[in-house]
């Protein structure tokens, strides 16, 4: 059983370590790197280091591209904020983009995918309308998937936009309806913090509580170690002694207390997160996520995969009831047969 | 996993194979080029299931970029496979040159460029022109130096496709090809090794001198293209000019300010590469 996850996080805790690889080992540690889209941060955490000239090379081009990704998330992020000008309540950066916006560690050289956005459920018919009138399209014109998204989901069907072939996901909360845990997403866009130019970001601790639960809650684990890494810059940058009292909190109050103690608790054992002893307090499956976490081979390849499988069951098992779980996996198996 | 090493012009791939006989068939072909130590991109040829490793067995192309729909290959066209892996690599890696869909040759150190649509015969004519007095540079990707604007080689194995296949197993005599291909999604394939010099000297640039947009199976004929046209469609064959940014941008107006562009028609390779020569004496 091979756990080469292990080099990436090595590589990202103590980047002078790094002088003691390999080729073979710098091999492993970027493709891994790459396989977890944690190249560009990689890049940015070796960056003045002495590192082969190979590998420089490889660095410096993942550093031009998580420049690319940061323009071209801030430049659909203005897109959205346009198209939704004429709308009164907050728009909700989340993930990547937020940590751009709002200028964070954890925004430095990560890869950023879709734009996610958060608004009041009670506005999506509006969000939705100015959506597709500013040039964005439904990706899947399907009518159970969309039944599904709209009953069930915490967002609606992904949108892409016909000219820019980019994807935006717009949430009303955090977590998907048929999971048990009911985040308080009023509340979340109430405390949202402001940034200069009209949009918002989610205020620090729901900031961390909404990458717990899409880490635990909702996945099953992949990606993980970059969503470990977001919490770990989140926590290193602006955690306060008043901060975790207010996460312990806040999180009970969004059903999430587990998770986040999860996240930071395994931010710690993964990263050497700084974070109170009252928090590090052991847990015995704690050694089962970092096994997952870290399964991969020097192709980066998943390895062990009777715990991925375990993970993935429970992923479908913590996002619905297991009836209406073995139902939609039934409609899914006739659509595809 | 088997595995292979190889560089190509300023990229070095690792490919792995769950067969061993894609990789036999790469080592053979490339066996002149430089094998690096720690590669730019990875690449796997893997079983779409268990099953299908020794019943009819398929070949799902993996590696550091993929597309999800890319559909898995019979294991006879294994080569193939690893080819349009490392190409895919390219297309949606490269950030450390501009690059551009096309062919380039080079003579007195000055690159002639060829781009256009697949079926254009750029890639036939660069293989073409290469055994014939020109330095092969490259038939699929041309990489624009983003500081001095110099054309980078890219000489991977040449992909010659139907026709293309007769006529240069006609002009490479002595040429080393692959085995054919059949019916594969993009018709007969063989691959050919390019020529000596092109291997030895794949480190070498070349200044940019002259582009041409050619077009098989038209009378021939010979039209100029203004600036804005060729830097329209040098946008569109180039998979990274977005990502690259204002260098990007200013790599590539720079090239359209300075290198003169040509679109031409032709019908056989005789008519192209007298047209070549003319173009080339007058403008380079």
């Amino acid at each position: 059983m091979t756990h080469n996850g292990m080099l990436l996080v090595d590589a990202l805790r103590d980047p002078a370590g790094t002088a003691r690889l390999d080729p073979a080992g710098w091999t492993a540690l970027l493709t891994i790197a790459r396989v977890e889209q944690l190249l560009g941060t990689l890049a940015r955490k070796l960056s003045g280091l002495p590192v082969p000239d190979a590998v420089a090379d490889i660095l410096e081009e993942a550093r031009i591209n998580a420049e690319y990704q940061r323009r071209s998330a801030l430049w659909e992020a203005d897109c959205a904020r346009r198209a939704l000008a004429d709308y009164a309540g907050k728009v909700v950066l989340m993930k990547g983009t937020a940590y751009v916006a709002a200028g964070l560690k954890a925004g430095e050289g990560r890869h950023i995918g879709d734009l996610d956005i958060m608004v009041a459920q009670a506005n999506l018919p509006q969000i939705e309308a100015a959506l597709l009138n500013a040039g964005w399209e439904w990706v899947k014109e399907d009518a159970y998937d969309d039944a599904y998204y709209r009953d069930h989901m915490h967002e609606l069907p992904p949108l892409i936009h016909k000219e820019r072939d980019r994807m935006i996901d717009v949430h009303h909360t955090i977590l998907p309806l048929t999971a048990r845990p009911r985040p308080d997403a009023e509340a979340m866009l109430a405390d949202a913090d402001a940034l200069a130019n009209g949009l918002y970001v989610l205020s620090p601790t729901d900031m961390l509580i909404h990458s717990a639960a899409h880490l635990f809650a909702d996945g099953e684990l992949d990606g993980g170690l970059r969503n470990l890494w977001d919490i770990h810059c989140l926590i290193d940058e602006r955690a306060d002694d008043a901060f975790w009292p207010a996460l312990a909190s806040r999180a009970a109050h969004h059903q999430l207390l587990a998770p986040a103690e999860r996240a930071v608790r395994l931010a710690h054992q993964l990263y050497g997160t700084d974070i109170p002893s009252g928090w590090r307090r052991g847990h015995w499956p704690d050694t089962y996520y970092i096994r997952r976490l870290t399964a991969r081979d020097h192709w980066g390849r998943g390895t062990h995969k009777l715990t991925r499988l375990l993970f993935y069951i429970r992923s479908h098992w913590l996002r619905m009831p297991p009836l209406m779980l073995a139902r939609h996996l039934w409609t899914k198996w006739r659509k595809s047969a | 996993m088997h595995e292979f090493r190889v560089q190509v012009g300023p990229a070095a791939f690792r490919i792995g194979s769950q067969w061993k006989r894609p990789l036999d068939q790469l080592a053979e072909l490339y066996r002149d080029y430089p094998v690096p130590q720690i590669p730019d991109y990875s690449v796997r040829l893997e079983s779409v299931s268990l099953l299908r490793r020794f019943i009819r067995p398929s070949v799902a192309i993996n590696g550091d970029y993929m597309l999800p729909d890319a559909a898995p290959l019979p294991l006879e066209q294994g080569l193939l496979a690893a080819e349009m892996a490392m190409n895919l690599q390219m297309a949606l890696g490269w950030r450390r040159h501009v690059l551009l869909h096309a062919s380039a040759v080079e003579k007195d150190g000055k690159a002639l460029i060829m781009t256009g649509q697949s079926g254009s015969g750029k890639s036939t004519l660069a293989a073409l022109l290469g055994h014939r007095g020109w330095r092969f540079m490259g038939d699929e990707f041309v990489l624009v130096d983003l500081e001095s604007g110099d054309a980078v080689p890219f000489p991977r194995l040449i992909s010659l496709k139907n026709e293309a296949i007769g006529a240069m197993l006609a002009t490479a005599l002595d040429g080393r090809f692959g085995p054919l291909m059949p019916s594969t999604p993009k018709g007969d394939i063989r691959h050919l090794v390019p020529p000596s010099d092109a291997i030895a000297h794949m480190a070498r640039p070349a200044r940019p001198a002259l582009l041409l947009f050619p077009s098989f199976g038209f009378d021939a004929a010979v039209r100029e293209v203004g600036p804005s046209e060729v830097f329209m469609r040098l946008t569109q064959a180039s998979t990274n000019y977005v990502a690259l940014g204002e260098k990007g941008f200013s790599t590539l107006t720079r090239f359209v300010q300075t290198v003169p562009a040509r679109a031409i028609d032709y019908r056989d390779g005789i008519e192209a590469e007298a047209l070549v020569n003319q173009l080339w004496a007058e403008c380079a």
